[in-house]
C-alpha cells in the first residue's frame, strides 16, 4: 500500500482542484487531471516534482501512471527543475518567415544558452516551441503565461530587462 | 436478436449481432493479421493490421474495430487488402529491430509470423532507427522497449483485467514509450500474463531468457499445483528438462490467464534444496543410502512404534499439494496398520465443525457463476494473493455493477471497489456478522448489537439476487472459524444465497474425498475409529509421525517442532532438503513434486483433474504413490497392488460414486464471542511462501510481494508501547519468543499484531493467539 500524497498540495490549490472537480460529473474526477497538473505546477515554481504527480493522481483517485501518462505527453508541464522563467519561442513557419531565426540567435546570445537550456543564474529556460497560434503577429514568443508578438532584437531587450528589473 | 449471415472471403458464415467482423472471422477459423487486438481485451484498433476489405465501404477497414452487419461481404485477401495490411507491416517495422535471431521471443513471436506472411521481404528504410531504454519491471519479467510497436496490450491488460495499471504510454508520438515510468518491481499477481500478450519480444519472461528456443520445446499439459483453482498449464521441456509454465485455455477455470505463483513457481524445482535419494539418520548422522535400506528402515521404524506402544501411537499429517492418489494411499495405509490419525488441515485450529462439513470443501457453484454474482462478501481472505484468478472473476463481477463487501482481520489491497472494506479484530469479525445476521432478522438465540456497518452490508446483501459469501483462509485458521461458518451460512440462506469455502492447495478437496481426515475415510465414510486432528496430533506427541510433503513451517500448530522432536521415529516424504526436517526426521524419502510424478488434483468446485509426469524424476526420486505402494507391500497390508495410479483414482472414484454420505451434522450453536484481551497476533502465510515448492522459486521471492518478516502494528499501539519503527522488538507468546523488527501500519486494528506466517523465524509463533510486544535490549 502506497502512503496518500495528497497533502503534499497546498490547502489553497487543493481547494481550486476542487472548483475544477465540480465541474465534471462526480465519477469523472479525472477530467480535472490538466488543471489540477497546472495548480500543482505554480506552486512548485514552474515544474512538477514527483511527489507532486503522485499528489495529483492521489487526490482525484486516480492510477498513478495515468497521471504520468498526461504529464509526459504535454509539453507544458516540466517535470525537472526549470528556470523561474520559461521563454518559448516559435520557429513553426509563419513565425519563420518573419524571421524567427534572428530572434532565436539574439536571445540565445542575450540569454548565452542554447534551446532547452536554463541560465546559470537560473532566471530563464528557453524553449523552441510549435506554433503558438498567433501567426499573424509573427514572431511569437511567450514569457511565461504572456505572449508578445512582432518580436524584433530590440523588443527582446526590453522584455528582458523588464524582467530583470522586477528581480 | 438473431444470427445473420455475411459473406468472407466467398464463405458464408453466421454472424451474432454486435460482434466485430474479426470474432467472426475466428470463428470460423479464418485468420486475419492482428497485433492490438486480443479476445479478452477492450478494442484498440491503433495497430491497424487487420485492415480488410469491406464491399461498398470506400478505403479497407480495421476488422477488430467494425461490427457485422447483415449481408457484408468481406475480402480479407483481395489486392486491396493485401495492399493495406502490406503497408501496415512496413510501417511496423521501419522502427522495429530487424534481429530476430538475437531476440528471445524469435521462433514464436506475432510479428515475426506476420512478417513472415504479409510484409515484404526487403526493408526500403535506410534512416536510422528509433531506441528506446530498457526498464527493469522486477525479477519476472524481462524488457527490450526497442523491440515494442505500442499495441497496448499490456496497459490494456493491467486496467481491465488486472484491475491495477502499473503499464502506460509516456510521452507522445515519435516519443511515445511503454513503461511504468518509475522504475519499479511490478505489484501485480498476475503481471507475468503480460509477457504472453506481448505480440513481439519487448515483454518476455525474465527467467526463461534466453533458456531455449521456442522450436526446441515440447509442449506436456498440466495442472498447476498452488491453488484450489487447479489452473490449466502447459509445460514446456527441453530434452526433459522444465523450461517454463504458459497457461493451457480452459473458460471455465482459469481462462486464458494464469497468476505468477503459478507460471514462476517451477523455478523452484532445480532447486539446490532437491533431495537425489532416501537419507536415514544413525546416531544422529544423516547417510544417503538406497531405496531398499530406507524402505526397510521405514517400515521397520513403523513396526516397532506398533509393537511396543500400539498403532494409536502412529499419525501422519499431509499437505494439500498431495494428490488425491498419494493421500488416498497414505490413509489407507495408516487405518490398515489401525491408527485413525490422519489429517491435512495443518493450519486449522477449529475443528467443531468437522462433522458438519460436507463432502469436500469447495464453492458449491461454478467458478464462471462467481462472474454473475450481485453481492460478494468476502471473509478473511486476501483475495488476490490467496486466489488470484479467482480474485479476477470478483472482479470481473464488481465491473458488471456488483458490491463487493470484506471483513478481514487484516488489511488488504483490492484491486476492485470494496463498498464496505470491514479491518476488525478476529473477535470484531464475528461480532460484526452477528450484527449482520440481526439485522437481517435472523434469530441467533444470543444477544447482538447492531452496527451501522452491519446495517448497511445487511441492507446491501438484502437486495442482490445473487449473493455470494467466501469464506478464506484466514477463517478457516480461525479459533471460532466454525462459528463464523454458521454465521455465514444464515446469513446466505436468509439472502438466498450461496456460501463457497476458500481452502489452500490445490487438493484440499481431495484430501476431504481420499479420507485425509481422522473422522471419515474415503469418499466421505464415517470413521471406524475416531482419530485425533491435527492440532491435538501437533499438542500431544505421538510416537511416531509420516510427514507427506510436509516442512515444519507449513505446520500452523503450536509446539509443532517440540511434539516432533519428541517422536521416537518421523517418516518424511518430501522433495526438499530442509533444515526443519533434517532435526526432526529419521527417515527422509524423496518423492516427486508434480512435473515428476501423475496423480489428480480435485479442484474447488469438485473437479478431477488428472495429470500425468512431463519429465523423469531428478536422482533417484520416485512418485509419492509408488512409495507408499512399496511400503504398504513391505508391511504386508492387503490392497496395494496397484498396476498404476489411475488403479487408485478409479478405486476411490469407484467408493465416491457408490457412496452416499449422510447428511452433514449441523453446525454447532451459537454462542457469544469474547471481548479480545490484550494483543493478538494475526499470521496469513504471504502468496509466495505457502509450499515448499514456490517458497523456493528465487525470482517469487524477489518480487517483493511477499513483503517483510516483521511485527506490523498500529502506529498508536507502537507509540502506546513506547516502540519506534524499525526498532527490533521481542514478540512474546507463551511457550516462545522471537525477534523482529517493527513496522507499522495504520489500517490495522489497535489490537492485532500482524506477522506473516511461512518464515523460519516466526514459524514458533501460534496463529491467532495472544501476544506481548516489548522493546529488545
Amino acid at each position: 500500500m502506497q502512503d496518500n500524497k495528497s497533502n503534499l498540495l497546498e490547502h489553497e490549490v487543493r481547494a481550486e482542484i476542487d472548483r475544477w472537480v465540480a465541474k465534471y460529473p462526480p465519477e469523472h474526477k479525472q477530467s480535472a487531471v490538466l488543471s489540477a497538473l497546472h495548480l500543482a505546477q505554480d506552486q512548485n515554481g514552474g515544474w512538477i516534482s514527483q511527489d507532486l504527480l503522485d499528489a495529483v493522481a492521489d487526490y482525484l483517485d486516480m492510477p498513478r501512471i495515468a497521471v504520468y501518462e498526461v504529464a509526459t505527453f504535454y509539453t507544458m508541464f516540466d517535470l525537472k527543475p526549470v528556470g523561474k522563467h520559461k521563454i518559448g519561442l516559435c520557429t513553426n513557419i509563419s513565425c519563420q518567415l518573419q524571421g524567427s531565426d534572428k530572434i532565436a540567435d539574439h536571445l540565445k546570445t542575450c540569454l548565452g544558452v542554447d534551446f532547452g537550456c536554463t541560465t546559470n543564474d537560473g532566471q530563464f529556460t528557453l524553449r523552441e516551441v510549435e506554433c503558438l497560434g498567433a501567426c499573424r503577429n509573427g514572431p511569437v514568443m511567450h514569457l511565461d503565461k504572456t505572449y508578445h508578438e512582432n518580436l524584433t532584437p530590440e523588443k527582446i531587450d526590453e522584455i528582458l530587462a523588464a524582467v530583470e528589473d522586477q528581480a | 436478436m438473431d444470427k445473420f449471415n455475411i459473406e468472407i472471403d466467398g464463405k458464408t458464415i453466421e454472424a451474432d449481432p454486435g460482434s466485430m467482423l474479426i470474432e467472426a472471422a475466428d470463428n470460423n477459423g479464418i485468420h486475419i493479421p492482428r497485433f492490438c487486438y486480443h479476445k479478452k481485451l477492450s478494442v484498440a484498433a491503433n495497430c491497424r493490421m487487420c485492415l480488410v476489405e469491406v464491399e461498398k465501404a470506400p478505403k479497407p477497414l480495421p476488422a477488430c474495430a467494425t461490427p457485422v452487419t447483415a449481408g457484408m461481404i468481406v475480402r480479407t485477401r483481395s489486392k486491396k487488402a493485401l495492399e493495406a495490411q502490406r503497408a501496415v507491416m512496413e510501417f511496423l517495422l521501419i522502427n522495429h529491430p530487424l534481429d530476430c535471431p538475437i531476440c528471445d521471443q524469435g521462433g514464436e513471436c506475432e510479428l515475426q509470423d506476420v512478417a513472415m506472411g504479409y510484409g515484404k521481404d526487403l526493408s526500403r528504410y535506410t534512416e536510422g532507427k528509433r531506441t528506446v531504454k530498457d526498464k527493469n519491471i522486477g525479477p519476472l519479467i524481462s524488457t527490450e522497449m526497442t523491440r515494442c510497436i505500442q499495441c497496448t496490450r499490456c496497459v490494456r491488460f493491467g486496467e481491465e483485467v488486472a484491475g491495477f495499471r502499473e503499464m502506460g504510454g509516456m510521452n507522445r508520438g515519435e516519443h511515445l514509450e511503454i513503461g511504468t515510468y518509475l522504475d519499479h518491481n511490478l505489484q501485480s499477481e498476475v503481471s507475468g500474463n503480460i509477457i504472453d500478450l506481448c505480440p513481439v519480444g519487448a515483454l518476455t519472461s525474465k527467467p526463461f531468457r534466453f533458456k531455449a528456443r521456442a522450436w526446441e520445446l515440447q509442449q506436456r499439459p498440466s495442472i498447476a499445483p498452488h491453488d484450489a483453482l487447479g489452473s490449466n498449464i502447459n509445460v514446456h521441456l527441453r530434452r526433459g528438462e522444465v523450461m517454463r509454465v504458459v497457461p493451457r485455455d480452459n473458460e471455465s477455470i482459469n481462462e486464458t490467464w494464469l497468476s505468477d505463483r503459478d507460471r514462476f513457481a517451477y523455478t523452484g524445482l532445480n532447486s539446490d534444496d532437491r533431495l537425489m535419494q532416501p537419507m536415514i539418520k544413525r546416531k544422529g548422522v544423516w547417510e544417503t543410502v538406497d531405496w531398499s535400506l530406507a524402505l526397510e528402515q521405514a517400515a521397520i521404524g513403523l513396526k516397532e512404534i506398533i509393537n511396543l506402544e500400539g498403532a494409536d501411537e502412529l499419525a501422519a499429517l499431509a499437505s494439500t499439494q498431495s494428490t488425491l492418489e498419494e493421500l488416498y494411499l497414505l490413509q489407507k495405509i495408516m487405518r490398515c496398520l489401525g491408527s485413525p490419525h490422519v489429517d491435512h488441515r495443518v493450519r486449522q485450529i477449529d475443528f467443531s465443525c468437522q462433522d458438519a462439513m460436507p463432502l469436500f470443501p469447495g464453492l458449491y457453484q461454478s467458478i464462471e457463476q462467481i462472474e454473475h454474482a450481485d453481492q460478494i462478501l468476502i471473509l478473511g481472505s486476501n483475495i488476490h494473493h490467496d486466489m488470484p484468478l479467482l480474485a479476477l472473476r470478483i472482479r470481473k463481477a464488481q465491473v458488471h455493477g456488483a458490491k463487493v463487501h470484506a471483513i478481514n482481520p487484516l488489511p488488504f489491497t483490492y484491486h476492485f471497489d470494496v463498498q464496505h472494506d470491514c479491518v476488525c479484530d478476529p473477535q470484531d469479525m464475528i461480532i460484526l456478522l452477528m450484527g449482520i445476521a440481526a439485522a437481517l432478522n435472523i434469530s441467533l438465540g444470543v444477544e447482538a448489537s447492531i452496527s451501522d456497518t452491519a446495517k448497511a452490508i445487511a441492507t446491501d446483501l438484502q437486495s442482490g439476487k445473487r449473493v455470494t459469501i467466501l469464506l478464506g483462509v484466514l477463517v478457516e485458521h480461525h479459533p471460532q472459524s466454525s462459528l463464523i461458518r454458521h454465521l455465514a451460512k444464515l446469513i446466505a440462506d436468509q439472502c438466498l444465497g450461496q456460501v463457497g469455502l476458500l481452502t489452500e492447495g490445490p487438493n484440499a478437496a481431495g484430501a476431504w474425498l481420499a479420507g485425509m481426515v481422522p473422522h471419515r475415510q474415503a469418499a466421505g465414510k464415517k470413521a471406524n475409529k475416531m482419530g485425533q486432528d491435527a492440532a491435538q496430533l501437533c499438542e500431544t506427541p505421538k510416537k511416531g509421525y509420516v510427514l507427506f510433503n510436509l516442512e515444519p513451517l507449513d505446520i500452523g500448530q503450536t509446539n509443532v517442532m517440540q511434539t516432533l522432536k519428541a517422536a521416537k521415529f518421523v517418516i518424511a516424504l518430501t522433495s526438499f532438503k530442509q533444515a526443519d526436517l533434517l532435526d526432526v526426521a529419521d527417515v527422509i524419502l524423496p518423492i516427486a513434486p508434480f512435473t515428476e510424478t501423475v496423480g489428480t488434483f480435485v479442484n474447488l468446485t469438485g473437479l478431477w483433474q488428472s495429470f500425468t509426469a512431463v519429465s523423469k524424476p531428478f536422482g533417484e526420486v520416485r512418485p509419492g504413490w509408488k512409495v507408499l505402494r512399496v511400503l504398504g507391500n513391505l508391511l504386508e497390508l492387503p490392497g496395494f497392488d496397484y498396476e498404476d495410479a489411475f488403479a487408485i483414482r478409479d478405486e476411490l472414484k469407484a467408493q465416491v460414486d457408490a457412496f452416499t454420505p449422510d447428511a452433514p451434522a449441523p453446525l454447532p450453536a451459537i454462542t457469544k464471542p469474547s471481548a479480545q484481551e490484550g494483543l493478538v497476533r494475526v499470521g496469513h502465510w504471504p502468496i509466495y511462501r505457502g509450499d515448499p515448492l514456490v517458497r523456493r522459486a528465487q525470482p517469487l521471492q524477489d518480487s517483493g510481494l511477499n513483503g517483510s518478516v516483521a511485527a506490523f502494528v498500529h502506529p498508536a499501539l507502537a507509540v502506546r508501547l513506547k516502540l519506534t519503527v524499525g526498532q527490533h522488538v521481542i514478540v512474546q507468546q507463551s511457550h516462545a519468543h522471537i525477534q523482529l523488527p517493527l513496522q507499522v501500519d495504520e489500517r490495522l486494528p489497535m489490537n492485532v499484531v500482524y506477522i506473516p506466517a511461512g518464515y523460519s523465524e516466526t514459524a514458533i509463533l501460534a496463529d491467532y493467539a495472544a501476544v506481548i510486544l516489548g522493546a529488545a535490549t
